[in-house]
């Protein structure tokens, strides 16, 4: 039988010569109809440079195709080379035949277009279908992707809608004409992790419903074992091993696919958590950083004369401490909280209320005049890029009033040979360096003031899944040799279970679970932390089936004077202990 | 409608600011308005003649005391009477401002015809070359002064084809409609051309930032046709900063164009304004500069709407 997609020998590159500048060299894959192939690789292995070529959006890109076929079988059984396709053939393919979604919702619908507008549009060019007909057909649509509401929803402009609710109006559009493949590029790499699961399910769900085929790309190897029927793996463009889910999964031969299953973090219920630098219980030291009580609140005013009429909670009674040599892992999903807290903590914002002590040293090391210090989520837009690494460096020790003498010099060259990057870094630039490589810069410019407490906001969210592992590594031996605490602010359980000593699960500006690593991810007990743990895609859980939940996060705006009620909690053993539900 | 209401209560705060810089500015000019009127021979003056004189135009009184009797007069809706022309000061610009206006609407509307499409144009041939040569001749229309342009424009005319601009009595729409254009369309070309000069290289870079934006290429996985992607997904995101340039401008153009309205001998709000401030009338230059700033502000106002009309992101009395 005749495949749905079969790809040969596929080549794209980019610039005034794309036959030099091949970033996908001679990929080849087939697809039969209703199968699922995973694409996985890290980010410049041409992975969704593969994906744009299939229906050639490459070209709005500067991609040019160089070479190899992409045949397509279309419905009436003809098969249709899409690598020499011209264009006004292709829009005649694209949404009809070829669907696609991609990685940023929040960013792929268009802003000043109503929802209803945008998947009525993909109605009207393939079927013809406008006025009472073509919003019908929408709302049929979104129904189909399960949005609650949708004769209302259909209104909406994107901006009123949540981010995983926005990527059901991507799938609602690039399903809308039932294409027979779907192409989906990171779909849930840029939503939270129980989104992540809904929409997950929604697509296997959709799969089942409808037999289409699709290739699913991702970085996340552990995200593929729920969904896919086959996976290539890809690297510096090529496919470096494909085959059946199981056999990659379970004994991969290319020794990059042993390398992503094996050194890259992936979640183990628990099972994976530190054993080195546990707090000692005996020992009556003070905590390195301790918070009671925080609370951050931002009011909410209609003009600038009136007064507030509430406020967003975003912080409602924080209370934690963090011993030298610890790691605790604030854990959330986006708007819980989690990255306030942390820059409660560094003072970055005005809390309402609470108290924060930082305790000293031990006696032996020199006291620092900034104790936090902080890393930050983004390497690339967190190093001033007109400055030099050793400006970049030296500015922590100005900023507290010293001076950039042969001892502050040395002691930059000596962290950035312990962070690991070359001795001549000093004079170059930020753009000089890789992701990695920059984040490693980051970290030495947190270390530049001995600080006892580094706070790290997300700071190996945005790397590539092995260059995160290295970070990890490296901050591990920080820890132990410099006795460092870490705040460690995540949303990705895998990594927080390689380096977090206690966990606290922040939901709705509150800590709702807090205790030793171990116990909190085997055995959670609030039904949130509960539902984010089973939400975490691992390779151990294939073709797992999630049940599908709108609920949406609640609202952290209360009126203006309102005040929580105060916790209670209940104990499980040591430190673990979970927030009583109402 | 709330929001417009507090924004049009800050109209008369604004106004206050305006007229007292005004009102000092033109002071600290030196000069009054009896030597600008006399001339030379105000020197021939006796001093009870030079007194009598300045009492009659008010200007014998304390700054502050003539400031606070114009400002009196205003809220009596009283604009004083201006020295040159021997008539109310409302009068004589509200003469003017047909004129004016009507100039700056035409060239709003050359330039938006000639800016926007050749901006579309532009970003989607993206350096080529008809792409280069777009930008070249936005970049000349921008750096050429407008009497150049004006004084080519009249001399290609009369020489090449022997047509002369209309000019004589100026015919206000309403009366001579014909006669009317065909007075102002060299002028609104004349100021129109740098215009769509700017509007053609922001509409161009807008565009250029839109057509890589996510959205333009979900809209092309669904099939949309490179025509539907430009026009219906691109260009309304791309119209803020056209909507900006164009309400600027047009602000401006509303204070009146001096040397079009010379090159062309056109009596409107520019050269009128510009006569006062020599002639030192007072009355005349401090009202022309309230109305101008008035106008200004309505046009700020109505940019502001249309935000909020093109991008429904944008709520108007939000941070």
């Amino acid at each position: 039988m005749t495949p749905l997609l079969s790809v040969s020998d596929l080549r794209v590159g980019f610039g005034r010569n794309p036959k030099a500048n091949e970033v996908v060299r001679g990929v080849g894959f087939d697809i039969a109809d209703g199968e699922t192939l995973a694409i996985v690789g890290e980010s410049g292995s041409g992975k969704s440079v593969t994906a744009l070529s299939i229906n050639r959006l490459v070209d709005f890109g500067g991609g040019r195709i160089t070479g190899g076929s992409m045949k397509l079988k279309r419905v009436d059984g003809t098969v249709f080379e899409l690598a020499a396709a011209t264009e006004p053939q292709l829009t005649g393919i694209r949404g009809a035949e070829i669907g696609m979604i991609f990685q940023e919702p929040m960013t792929s619908l268009n802003p000043v277009l109503t929802i209803g507008n945008q998947i009525e549009e993909s109605f009207r060019l393939h079927r013809g279908l406008t006025g009472r007909q073509a919003t019908a057909a929408a709302r049929d649509a979104l129904d189909r992707v399960r949005i609650p509401d949708a004769a209302r929803r259909l209104k909406y402009t994107p901006n009123q809608l949540s981010g995983g609710m926005l990527q059901r109006v991507m799938i609602a559009i690039a399903l809308a004409c039932n294409p027979r493949l779907l192409i989906a590029d990171e779909p849930t790499t840029a939503l939270d992790v129980t989104v992540q699961a809904q929409i997950m399910a929604l697509l296997a769900e959709l799969k089942r419903e409808s037999g289409m085929s699709m290739i699913f790309i991702t970085h996340d190897i552990g995200l593929v074992a729920g969904i896919a029927d086959k996976v290539m793996v890809m690297q510096n463009g090529q496919a470096v091993e494909q085959g059946e889910l199981n056999q990659i999964l379970d004994s991969p031969q290319h020794p990059y696919t042993q390398h992503l299953l094996q050194d890259v973090p992936h979640f183990a219920s628990g099972r994976a958590t530190r054993a080195d630098g546990q707090r000692d219980k005996a020992a009556n030291t003070q905590p390195a950083l301790k918070v009671d009580g925080l609370v951050v609140r931002f009011p909410l005013k209609s003009s600038f004369f009136s007064r507030a009429t509430g406020a967003v909670h975003a912080v409602d009674g924080v209370d934690f401490d963090l011993m030298q040599g610890e790691t605790l892992a604030i854990v959330g999903e986006s708007g819980s909280g989690k990255s306030t807290t942390a820059k409660a903590v560094l003072g970055l914002v005005r809390s309402t209320r609470g108290s924060f002590s930082v305790g000293t040293r031990t006696a032996t090391a020199e006291r620092s005049a900034k104790p936090v210090q902080m890393v930050f989520q983004n390497p690339y837009a967190s190093l001033n890029p007109r400055l030099a690494i050793e400006s970049i460096l030296g500015e922590p020790v100005i900023a507290t009033g010293g001076r950039v003498d042969a001892q502050t010099r040395a002691r930059m060259a000596s962290l950035l040979e312990r962070v690991g990057l070359p001795k001549n870094s000093l004079e170059r630039y930020p753009h000089e360096f890789s992701g990695g490589q920059r984040q490693r810069l980051c970290i030495a410019r947190a270390l530049m003031l001995n600080p006892s407490v580094v706070v790290l906001d997300e700071a190996v969210s945005a790397l590539d899944v092995s260059v995160q592992a290295k970070v990890l590594e490296l901050l591990l031996d920080l820890q132990r040799e410099y006795a460092l605490a870490y705040l460690f602010i995540s949303h990705d359980m895998a990594v927080v279970e390689r380096i977090a000593h206690r966990i606290a699960v922040i939901y709705a500006g509150q800590i709702v679970e807090i205790g030793d690593a171990r116990s909190v991810l085997s055995k959670p007990r609030h039904s949130y932390t509960k539902k984010l743990i089973a939400a975490v895609p691992t390779i151990d859980r294939r073709c797992e089936h999630f049940e599908i939940d709108t609920r949406q996060v609640p609202s952290l705006v209360r009126p203006q004077g309102f005040e929580p009620a105060p916790a209670k909690w209940e104990r499980f053993g040591g430190d673990h202990m979970a927030r009583v539900e109402a | 409608m709330n929001y417009l209401l507090r924004r049009l209560a800050t109209f008369p705060l604004v106004l206050l600011g305006v007229s007292i810089l005004v009102f000092v500015a033109i002071r600290m000019v030196p000069g009054d308005s009896i030597t600008a009127m006399l001339g030379t021979e105000a020197g021939l003056l006796t001093p009870a003649q030079r007194d009598s004189l300045a009492a009659y135009f008010g200007i014998d009184q304390p700054w502050f005391v003539q400031y606070w009797r114009w400002i009196g007069g205003i809220l009596h809706g009283n604009f004083g009477i201006s020295v040159t022309y021997g008539r109310p000061v409302l009068d004589v610009i509200l003469e003017r401002f047909p004129l004016t206006l009507e100039l700056a609407v035409l060239s709003m509307i050359i330039a938006l015809l000639v800016g926007m499409p050749a901006g579309i144009y532009a970003a989607t041939h993206n350096e080529k070359p008809s792409d280069l040569g777009v930008r070249i001749i936005a970049m000349i229309g921008q750096s050429t002064p407008s009497f150049v342009l004006g004084l080519l424009i009249i001399y290609t005319l009369s020489a090449g084809f022997g047509v002369l601009p209309a000019m004589g009595e100026f015919a206000p729409l309403w009366q001579d409609p014909l006669r009317n254009l065909s007075q102002l369309i060299l002028p609104a070309i004349t100021l129109g051309f740098a215009f769509a000069a700017s509007v053609t290289r922001i509409a161009r870079s807008a565009m250029l930032d839109v057509l890589s934006d996510d959205y333009v290429r979900t809209a092309r996985s669904k099939g949309a046709s490179a025509r539907s992607v430009i026009w219906r997904h691109a260009l309304p995101n791309a119209l803020i900063p056209v909507v900006t340039l164009s309400g600027i401008e047009f602000g401006y153009l509303l204070g009146g164009a001096v040397i079009v309205e010379q090159i062309y001998a056109l009596p409107g709000l520019g050269r009128m304004v510009l006569d006062a401030i020599l002639q030192r009338d007072y009355a005349l230059v401090q009202g022309s500069v309230l109305f101008i700033a008035f106008n200004f502000m309505i046009v700020n106002l109505l940019v502001d709407l249309a935000y909020v009309a093109l991008d429904p992101r944008i709520r108007l009395g939000e941070q």
